[in-house]
């Protein structure tokens, strides 16, 4: 597929799309704070971009797969919002039926294979998905996320061999928002450049501005397009920033008010909003309109997520084997 | 028909029948596909399915078993070979995180139909690291089903109904075993997970095991009918599921129970099936179960440190005498 042009169209896809993923987080924090959604919650507040210009670089049938900081991407694939505002509450209208939570959202229908709790341990996941692409012969592309924190695993690096050994058409992302839960980069290795461990394994690799759309779509597209055309796999860092804690119970010492302020002067909804005013793609009245359609959508996540019914008891055994008679033992 | 041939051989028929049968499968570990399988289990199979579907990996149990659990995702039925479950340890956050709980955390949108198989336990002296049986961990863990076969039949039956399963399997098998022979029908068949089989009928004692050390029961069940005591021997076959029901039906009959098992005692197989029997057959039990298990230390690499670890026949023989009052 030729490159995209960013037009207008796409500007205000992306200004109402990366609004709605925002105020769906923020609106989850609320809905933490009223215990109504439990358990850990990581929000993508900063991170917007992101996901933003890796969607437009994707085609249909093109996988996706991330860690736990994973409830906007799933609506970025297209799943409805509904459904996981209602995982996120325990429903059993939720993705997973009130079995994943917070940290575990899938989609087959819509290619989103999780939502992983553990660090690093969907990185090998996401080369598996790709690995089953090049074997049955689809052009299909995986892309698989993953925080700076997870780099320093060893199932990262294991993958990464894999994945140059087997010229596998994946797409490792690493969303460097600057701090694995509490502690800085810097004080996870001896050096701070991380898409420079591509290197190591003659992986095409470079950093990505990821506060800026424009440019995560770019090097995306570049990516996907290698590894669509039996190039092989790509290591981008995208450099980004979260605004909240790493989860809700996060008090965020390590940090200054300062420092999150710097970055908000760069926030990636105020970027694309900036050029959709500069360039007179919207006028006041419509760019209203989508921030009423999208506090209306927020609303009507909510409201589907309380009106839904938690998930009976008996559901416990429900999806734990495919086999449908499996003997589990039971108290007696 | 039916012809002798190796547990190896067993081993490679299964793998390769249901390569046959479905293209979706595939073999991956180490040295699986030139080296022809580190204790040969997978010879041939290069030359017949090429690299496409037999596949070397570098060591990195982690990284592979990931992979295949990531190919299971996406449509493949993947066969993953650890050179031993001792090296399994490096890569059990994929099988127990990822394999055995990817069905509920995805409200049953991803099965993972993936079988993982290689040899468990003890081979000789080869030290701590070496010889460790986790048949009761992974056990110990809903979305897994967890098979120890002890022949070549066996084994054959029992792989091909783990490859076909859409439930992770492990398959858990002994490098001692490999070289053992037993008839195995020419004829295509597949054995159900989840079945114990009586190894040989009694009616005094009843011997549970399963996996290589069954032989040592088999061994005292041998010595014992010389005098006159009667040995029933249950293979379970499978570790998850149990099937408590042969057990108990047995314990019925007998009222008494010895259970041999090559693992450490806290928590093991054995441990689980006592409960159930005291708690599903008290009334019928004439004797206090007796439980025979490796010792409660690493095993260790001189000759006499690893008989000191391994229970053997003798003792099962001592145990049946114990729950039978001779002394």
């Amino acid at each position: 597929m030729p490159k995209k042009k960013i037009t207008k169209s796409v500007y205000l896809k992306w200004y109402e799309d990366m609004l709605f993923w925002r105020k769906f987080e923020d609106k989850a924090a609320a809905l933490y704070i009223q215990q109504k959604i439990r358990g850990f919650l990581h929000l993508y507040n900063g991170q917007e971009a992101v996901l933003a210009g890796s969607l437009l670089a994707m085609e249909k049938g093109d996988k996706m797969i991330t860690a736990y900081r994973n409830h906007v991407q799933p609506i970025g694939m297209g799943v409805d919002p509904k459904k996981i505002m209602a995982e996120l509450m325990g429903k059993v209208t939720g993705t997973s039926e009130g079995n994943g939570g917070s940290m575990h959202m899938f989609s087959k229908e819509h290619h989103f294979y999780g939502g992983h709790g553990i660090v690093g341990g969907q990185i090998p996941l996401g080369a598996g998905l790709a690995f089953a692409d090049k074997y049955a012969g689809r052009k299909n592309v995986t892309l698989c996320y993953m925080g700076d924190g997870a780099v320093r695993q060893g199932s990262f690096h294991e993958t990464m061999n894999l994945a140059m050994l087997w010229n596998l058409p994946v797409v490792f992302v690493i969303e460097n928002n600057g701090y694995a839960m509490g502690t800085s980069v810097a004080r996870t290795a001896n050096h701070t450049d991380i898409w420079k461990l591509g290197l190591g394994y003659e992986m095409p690799c470079a950093p990505v501005d990821g506060m800026d759309p424009v440019k995560v779509y770019d090097a995306m597209y570049e990516a996907i397009d290698r590894a669509r055309n039996e190039g092989g796999p790509t290591l981008l860092e995208v450099r980004t920033y979260r605004y909240k804690g790493h989860s809700m119970s996060d008090a965020q010492h390590y940090r200054t008010k300062d420092e999150v302020a710097e970055y908000q002067k760069k926030d990636p909804i105020t970027i694309v909003l900036d050029v959709i005013k500069d360039k007179k793609y919207a006028s006041k009245k419509e760019i209203e309109e989508i921030d009423d359609r999208v506090k209306e959508l927020v609303n009507e996540c909510v409201e589907f997520g309380e009106e839904s019914d938690f998930p009976d008891a008996s559901n416990i055994y429900a999806h734990v084997y495919k086999q449908e008679d499996y003997p589990f033992i039971k108290n007696h | 028909m039916s012809r002798v041939i190796q547990f190896r051989e067993a081993v490679a028929e299964a793998m390769s029948e249901e390569m046959r049968r479905d293209e979706n499968i595939y073999l991956m570990g180490e040295e699986v596909a030139e080296y022809n399988g580190a204790y040969k289990a997978s010879k041939g199979m290069l030359d017949e399915f090429g690299p496409k579907r037999v596949i070397d990996t570098p060591i990195a149990e982690l990284g592979f078993a990931g992979v295949g659990v990531g190919s299971a995702m996406n449509g493949l039925r993947p066969i993953i070979e650890f050179m031993t479950f001792n090296f399994s340890l490096v890569a059990i956050d994929q099988i127990i995180n990822n394999a055995a709980k990817m069905y509920q955390m995805s409200g049953g949108q991803f099965n993972i139909p993936i079988t993982f198989r290689g040899p468990t336990a003890s081979a000789g002296q080869l030290g701590a690291t070496h010889s460790q049986a986790f048949e009761n961990w992974y056990a110990n863990t809903p979305g897994l089903k967890v098979v120890v076969p002890s022949t070549p039949y066996d084994v054959k039956g029992l792989l091909k109904s783990a490859i076909r399963d859409d439930d992770p399997v492990l398959v858990m098998e002994s490098e001692q075993m490999y070289g053992d022979k037993g008839e195995v029908p020419e004829e295509e068949y597949t054995l159900e997970i989840g079945k114990a089989n009586i190894r040989r009928e009694g009616k005094d004692v009843t011997i549970v095991s399963f996996g290589k050390i069954i032989k040592e029961a088999l061994k005292a069940a041998e010595e014992l009918e010389k005098e006159d005591i009667s040995c029933e021997v249950i293979d379970l076959r499978t570790v998850r599921p149990i099937d408590y029901d042969t057990i108990i039906q047995s314990v019925k009959k007998t009222n008494r129970m010895v259970f041999l098992e090559e693992a450490w005692p806290l928590g093991s197989i054995a441990t689980e099936v006592s409960f159930v029997v005291q708690r599903e057959a008290f009334d019928f039990l004439d004797a206090p179960i007796r439980r025979l298990t490796t010792t409660d230390t690493p095993m260790a690499y001189a000759p006499t440190l690893v008989d000191a670890f391994l229970p053997n026949a003798k003792q099962v023989i001592d145990a049946v005498k114990g729950v039978m009052y001779i002394s």
